[in-house]
C-alpha cells in the first residue's frame, strides 16, 4: 500500500545473500524487511537498511511484547555501541532467523543460553536461574516462588544439569539437556 | 602452508567479531596471551558491586578498541599477503596444487552452504559469505585442464543453477502453503496446541484436495463430459414415479430425486467397457481409482508419521531433566497476547510448585488410594456411558429398519439415526471430560484419555451403523433377484408384444423411466454416508454457533445486567475443545474414506466442508473462545493424531473390502453391473487389452501356491524387522543405564573429590576455565593457534588429576573408596619394606604380618 511505496525496497544481491545466511526463505526476508521499516519514523524509512529501531519500537511486536525475555532478547541480538540495544535490520534478520521454524535445534540453543544468561558471563549460575525463574513465574507477586522454593528448585535443577559439578550450568551442559527436550525447538519459535 | 594462512585469516576474523562487549570469557580469549592472568584475577577478585563491575568493562572496553583496530590493521595486511600468494598459484598449477585448491574451493563452499548455522552476528556473516564467494569465483575458473576445465566450469554452473532453482522452488512451495497468517495468529493467541488443530485441518484439506483430484479428474469429469447423457438408460433416469417430486427441495436434501441418478453416485455410471472417442475404460478407472484413494492415503499418513517420528529423534520420556526442562524450554514463544502469556505464567508457576511438592513427599499414601479409587471410578462411569450409547444406537437402527418398511413417515422418524448420533457425538464428549475431572491426570495426559473415549464411542457407533447397514444391504441383495426376474420379462414382453403385432417397423423403446429396476444397495450405501456426513457437518456448525458464539454474546453482553459475574462464574467463555475437533476430524474423514467408493462425489463435499470449516472455526475460535485455563504444548500430539487417522483408515478399509471383495454387484446400475464381483475387471481389462503372455503372467501372479508363500515371506520379514528393532531397543536402553551409570560415577566421584581432598579442588579451579573454553569449541581453536604452549600444562594437569582420581575411587560407590591419605601414605611403607624383603634374613625366625598394614600390599 502505500507504506511499501515510500520505504525503500532491498537490493536484489543483498536479498540473496540474507537467503544464504539465514534460515529464512525470499518472503519472510520482504515480509521482515516491511515491518522493520514500519517500525521506524517516516523519515527513516528511505534507508532502512541502515537505520536502527530504538528498543522501545522492537518491543511492539506482539510477540517479544508477551515474552518476559524481551529485554534479553535485544540486548543478545542488538549489536548497538551505545548498549541502548537498538536494532539494525541486520540484527532484525538475524533474530528471526534463530527463531524460524527451519533453525537448527543447536543455533537455537545456542541463543537461548544467551539469552539466559542475563549476566552475560558465559555461564548460568545461581543469579542467572533465580532471574529465570522470576522471569517465568510472571510479574504477580502472589505467583511468585518464595525463598524455600526457589532454593529447592534451583537446587533440583543444578542437580540434574551440572554435569561437572561447578555450580554453574555451562553452554555444553545446556545444549545437552535442551535437545534432548521434545518441545525444545517446537516452542522456541517466532514467526512475523 | 597456505591452510595455515586461511585459518589465520579466519581467526582474525573472529577477533574482530566475536569480540562482543559483555562476554567476559571471549574477550579472555580475543586478547590471548595475557587472558589466562586476567581470567584468575577476575576469577579471584569477584567484584563486589555493579558499578565496579561496569567501570571495569567500560574500561576493558576502550582497551579492546585499540586493540581491534590492531587486528583489523593486522587482517588487512594478511589479506594482501594471501591474495599475492594466490596470485602466484595462479600461474603455475601443478596437479598437487590443484587438488589443494580444488580442496579449499570445496571447503570455501562448505562454509558458505553451511554459514548460517554459525552463531555469527550477520556483519560478520556478510563478509565471511564476501570473501568465501570471491574466492570461489575467482579460482573456480582454474581448476581442471583442457577440456576436463570446460566441463568442470558447465558443471559448476548447473550446479549454481540447481541451487538457485532449489531455492526458489523452496520458495515457491511456501508460498503455496495457505493460511499461514490465519494460524499465526491463532497459535500467537492460544499457543501451540490450538494451532497443531488447525495445522492438522490444513494437512487434511491437502490430502482431501488431491483425493478430489483423482476421483473428479478421473472418474466424474470423464463421465459426464463422455458417458451416456441423462436419461438415455433406466440408471440414468429417475423413475416415473418419483418424477413429479423429484425436484422437491426436501427430495434433494435427502439426496433422492434428480441427485440420486447423477454422477455423484455409483450407481449412475455405465458398465459400457470404453466411453468416447478417447475410449477411456471408465469401469476399470473407477476401481483403479476407488483402490488408489486408499492407497494413496496410507502413503501419505505413513509417511508423515515416519518423517514426525524421525524429527523427534530423541525420545521425551527420558525423565533425566524434569526440572531443566520445566526451566528451560517451558516459554512458549509464539504466544503474542498478554492473556495468554498470563495463563502460561500461571500454568509455569503451578507446575513448578507441583513439581517442587513432589520431589519434597514423593508419593503421599491417603491419596493415592483417593486418586485410585477415582481413577477406576471414572473408568467404570465411561463404561457405562460407552455401553448405553452403543445400545441406543442399536435400538434406533432397528426401529429404523421397521420404519423404513412403513409407507408415509415422518422426516423424525426418517432420520432417527442420524439425529442421535449427531446428538451423541455432541454430548458425551463434554460428559466424558466432565467425568474425566475426577481423575486429575496432566493435561497432556488428560487429553489422550479423553480422545481414546471420545474414540471408543464414535467407534462403537459407526460400526453399530455399519452392521445395520449391512443388514439393509443383505435385504437388498434379496430383494434384487425378485426384481431382475421382472425386469427380464417385462422387457421381454414389452418386446414379444412389438412382435406379436406383426409391424415391420422397429417398435419404439420402453421408455427408461418406466423399467423397473433393482434397489442398488451400492447408491443406497452412499446416500447413507453422505447423509451422515451432511448432518456431521450442520451439527459441528450448529454447536460452534450455539455453543461457542452465543455463549460467548450471551456471557458478554448479559454481564451488564445479572446476579453474577457470567464471565469469571458459571458459563464463562468456552476454550477451544482440541480433542474433540481432531476427533470429529478424523471420524469424518474415515466416513469419507468409506463413502468415496460408493459415492464419488462425497470427497468434493468433504473439500468444502474443509474449506469452509478453516475459516469458519478461525473466527469462531478467535471471537468466541478463551485460551485454556492451563496452555500446554503439543509437542509430540501430532504423531497421535496420526495414529487415529491411521487406525480409522485400516478399520474404514474392512467394510469396504469387504463388500467389494464378496458381495455381487447390483444387476442393473453402476459401472460393474452384470459381472459377478467388482474385482473381475481387472481380469476383464487383462484378458481382453493386454497381449497374451500378460494375461499368463498376472494368472500365475494370482494363483494361490504364489500368493500364500509371498505372504509368508512378508510375515517372515515382520518378524525378522520386529526382532532387529527390538534388538535395537535394547541397546539402547542398555547404553542408556551406562550412561546413567557414568553419570552417577562422575557425580559421586567429584562429590569425593570435593569432600576429601582440598588440593583437588583447587586443581579443579585450574581446571575450569579450560573446560569452559572448550566448550565453545571456535575460541578454543583460536585458542590453541594462538598459545599451544600456554593451554597444554593446564590440560595435562586436569588430565593428571582425572588419571590421580580413578585409580583411587576405584569402585563405583562412594563407601568402597578409601580415603586418599591412605593412598598418600602407603608409598613410603612400600619403599621401606620392599628392601627388607628381598634381603636375606639373617635372623632366624619368620616375618609376621603387621596387622593393619598388610592391606593392599603386593606379595614378592
Amino acid at each position: 500500500g502505500a507504506m511499501g511505496a515510500s520505504s525503500s525496497v532491498l537490493p536484489r544481491d543483498v536479498l540473496g545473500e540474507y537467503q544464504e545466511l539465514t534460515f529464512l526463505t525470499k518472503q519472510e526476508i520482504l515480509l521482515a524487511y516491511k515491518r522493520f521499516s514500519e517500525l521506524l519514523p517516516k523519515e527513516e524509512r528511505e534507508n532502512a537498511c541502515s537505520a536502527r529501531v530504538p528498543k522501545s519500537q522492537i518491543l511492539t511486536l506482539p510477540e517479544l511484547r508477551a515474552s518476559p525475555f524481551q529485554h534479553r532478547i535485544c540486548r543478545v541480538f542488538s549489536t548497538s555501541d551505545n548498549g541502548d540495544d537498538s536494532m539494525s535490520f541486520e540484527d532484525f534478520l538475524d533474530m528471526l532467523s534463530v527463531f524460524s521454524n527451519s533453525a537448527t535445534s543447536d543455533i537455537k540453543s545456542h541463543y537461548a543460553f544467551r539469552i539466559f544468561d542475563f549476566d552475560d558471563d558465559g555461564t548460568l549460575d545461581k543469579k542467572d536461574l533465580e532471574k529465570l525463574v522470576n522471569c517465568l513465574t510472571g510479574q504477580g507477586e502472589e505467583s511468585r516462588l518464595n525463598a524455600a522454593e526457589m532454593e529447592q528448585l534451583i537446587r533440583n535443577i543444578l542437580e540434574e544439569a551440572d554435569i561437572d559439578k561447578d555450580g554453574t550450568i555451562n553452554l555444553s551442559e545446556f545444549q545437552h539437556i535442551v535437545s534432548r527436550s521434545p518441545d525444545f525447538t517446537s516452542s522456541f519459535k517466532i514467526v512475523l | 602452508q597456505d591452510k595455515e594462512e586461511e585459518s589465520k585469516e579466519e581467526e582474525s576474523c573472529n577477533q574482530q567479531n566475536t569480540a562482543s562487549r559483555r562476554k567476559n570469557y571471549q574477550r579472555e580469549n580475543s586478547n590471548g596471551k595475557k587472558a589466562g592472568e586476567e581470567g584468575s584475577r577476575q576469577r579471584g577478585k569477584k567484584t563486589p558491586t555493579k558499578d565496579q563491575k561496569e567501570s571495569e568493562n567500560k574500561e576493558k572496553e576502550t582497551n579492546k578498541k585499540g586493540k581491534e583496530e590492531e587486528n583489523k590493521q593486522k587482517s588487512d595486511r594478511k589479506d594482501s599477503t594471501s591474495a599475492s600468494s594466490n596470485s602466484s598459484d595462479e600461474e603455475s598449477l601443478s596437479d598437487e596444487e590443484l587438488a589443494m585448491l580444488m580442496e579449499q574451493v570445496e571447503q570455501k563452499k562448505k562454509l558458505i552452504s553451511t554459514m548460517r548455522n554459525k552463531p555469527w552476528r550477520m556483519v560478520k556473516k556478510l563478509s565471511v559469505l564476501r570473501e568465501a564467494q570471491a574466492f570461489v569465483e575467482k579460482f573456480e575458473g582454474a581448476l581442471g585442464k583442457g577440456k576436463g576445465k570446460k566441463l568442470y566450469a558447465y558443471k559448476m554452473m548447473m550446479a549454481k543453477k540447481w541451487v538457485k532453482f532449489k531455492r526458489d522452488f523452496d520458495n515457491f512451495k511456501t508460498q503455496c502453503i495457505p493460511w499461514e497468517m490465519k494460524i499465526k495468529e491463532v497459535e500467537s493467541h492460544f499457543g501451540s496446541s490450538v494451532a497443531s488443530y488447525f495445522i492438522f485441518l490444513r494437512w487434511m484439506y491437502g490430502v482431501n484436495l488431491v483425493l478430489c483430484g483423482l476421483i473428479f479428474g478421473l472418474v466424474i469429469i470423464p463421465e459426464v463430459l463422455m458417458g451416456m447423457p441423462y436419461g438415455s438408460m433406466p440408471r440414468k433416469t429417475v423413475p416415473r414415479a418419483e418424477q413429479a417430486t423429484a425436484m422437491d427441495f426436501s427430495v434433494l436434501w435427502d439426496f433422492e430425486g434428480y441427485i440420486k441418478y447423477s454422477a455423484l453416485f455409483y450407481g449412475y455410471y455405465n458398465n459400457q467397457r470404453t466411453i468416447g472417442w478417447l475410449k477411456y475404460r471408465l469401469p476399470m478407472a473407477y476401481f483403479m481409482v476407488g483402490i488408489s484413494v486408499f492407497g494413496y492415503s496410507l502413503m501419505v499418513v505413513i509417511r508423515s508419521m515416519a518423517r514426525n517420528a524421525n524429527e523427534s529423534t530423541t525420545d521425551g520420556d527420558d525423565d533425566n531433566f524434569v526440572f531443566s526442562w520445566k526451566m528451560f524450554t517451558s516459554w512458549d514463544y509464539l504466544i503474542g497476547n498478554p492473556e495468554t502469556a498470563d495463563n502460561k505464567f500461571a500454568s509455569i508457576t503451578t507446575s513448578f510448585k507441583e513439581s517442587i511438592v513432589d520431589e519434597q513427599e514423593s508419593n503421599k499414601d491417603e491419596n493415592i488410594h483417593l486418586r485410585r479409587f477415582l481413577r477406576v471410578l471414572a473408568n467404570v462411569l465411561i463404561i457405562c456411558c460407552l455401553c448405553g450409547s452403543g445400545y441406543l444406537i442399536y435400538f434406533v437402527v432397528k426401529r429404523s429398519q421397521t420404519f423404513s418398511k412403513m409407507q408415509n413417515v415422518g422426516w423424525y422418524e426418517r432420520n432417527e439415526v442420524e439425529i442421535v448420533m449427531s446428538l451423541l457425538g455432541m454430548f458425551c464428549p463434554p460428559l466424558f471430560e466432565t467425568i474425566a475431572a475426577l481423575e486429575n491426570y496432566h493435561p497432556r495426559i488428560g487429553l489422550k484419555w479423553q480422545l481414546g473415549r471420545i474414540f471408543a464411542l464414535f467407534l462403537g457407533n459407526l460400526y453399530t451403523f455399519l452392521l445395520a447397514l449391512m443388514d439393509d444391504v443383505n435385504e437388498k441383495l434379496a430383494e434384487e433377484d425378485v426384481v431382475k426376474n421382472i425386469t427380464h420379462w417385462t422387457l421381454l414382453g414389452h418386446h414379444n408384444l412389438s412382435m406379436g403385432n406383426g409391424s415391420t417397423v422397429t417398435p419404439p423403446p420402453l421408455d427408461p423411466a418406466d423399467v423397473p429396476r433393482g434397489p442398488c444397495w451400492e447408491t443406497t450405501v452412499g446416500i447413507e454416508f453422505v447423509r451422515l456426513t451432511v448432518s456431521d457437518i450442520l451439527v459441528t456448525y450448529i454447536t460452534i454457533l450455539v455453543g461457542d458464539f452465543i455463549r460467548a454474546c450471551f456471557v458478554r453482553f448479559v454481564n451488564y445486567c445479572w446476579c453474577w459475574d457470567l464471565e469469571a462464574g458459571f458459563p464463562s467463555y468456552a476454550e477451544f475443545d482440541i480433542s474433540g475437533n481432531v476427533l470429529g476430524l478424523v471420524f469424518n474423514q474415515g466416513m469419507i474414506w468409506m463413502g468415496s467408493f460408493y459415492a464419488p462425489g462425497l470427497v468434493g463435499i468433504n473439500v468444502l466442508r474443509l474449506l469452509t470449516s478453516m475459516y469458519f472455526q478461525c473466527w469462531a475460535v478467535m471471537t468466541s473462545n478463551v485460551p485454556h485455563e492451563r496452555v500446554f504444548k503439543a509437542s509430540k500430539s501430532n504423531n497421535f493424531y496420526m495414529g487415529l487417522l491411521l487406525l480409522i483408515l485400516f478399520l474404514s478399509l474392512l467394510p469396504v473390502a469387504y463388500t467389494i471383495m464378496s458381495l455381487p454387484p447390483s444387476f442393473d446400475c453402476g459401472p460393474f453391473s452384470g459381472k459377478k464381483r467388482m474385482y473381475d475387471v481387472i481380469q476383464e481389462t487383462i484378458e481382453l487389452d493386454f497381449p497374451l503372455f500378460v494375461a499368463k503372467i498376472f494368472s500365475y501372479v494370482a494363483n494361490p501356491g504364489l500368493i500364500i508363500p509371498a505372504i509368508l515371506l512378508m510375515v517372515l520379514a515382520i518378524y525378522y524387522l520386529n526382532a532387529v528393532a527390538a534388538a535395537y531397543q535394547r541397546t539402547n536402553t542398555e547404553l542408556k543405564k551406562k550412561m546413567q551409570m557414568q553419570r552417577e560415577e562422575d557425580k559421586n566421584k567429584r562429590n569425593n573429590k570435593a569432600s576429601t581432598n582440598p588440593m583437588l579442588q583447587d586443581m579443579e579451579d585450574l581446571l575450569t576455565p579450560s573446560t569452559k573454553k572448550e566448550s565453545h569449541p571456535k575460541q578454543a581453536e583460536d585458542k590453541k593457534m594462538e598459545s599451544p604452549n600456554r593451554i597444554s600444562p593446564v590440560g595435562k594437569q586436569g588430565k593428571a588429576a582425572v588419571l590421580d582420581g580413578s585409580p583411587m575411587m576405584g569402585g563405583r560407590g562412594a563407601a568402597f573408596t578409601p580415603p586418599p591419605h591412605v593412598f598418600v601414605t602407603q608409598p613410603p611403607t612400600l619403599g621401606v619394606r620392599a628392601p627388607y624383603l628381598g634381603q636375606p634374613r639373617p635372623w632366624g625366625h619368620p616375618p609376621r604380618p603387621v596387622p593393619g598394614m598388610g592391606r593392599g600390599q603386593p606379595r614378592y
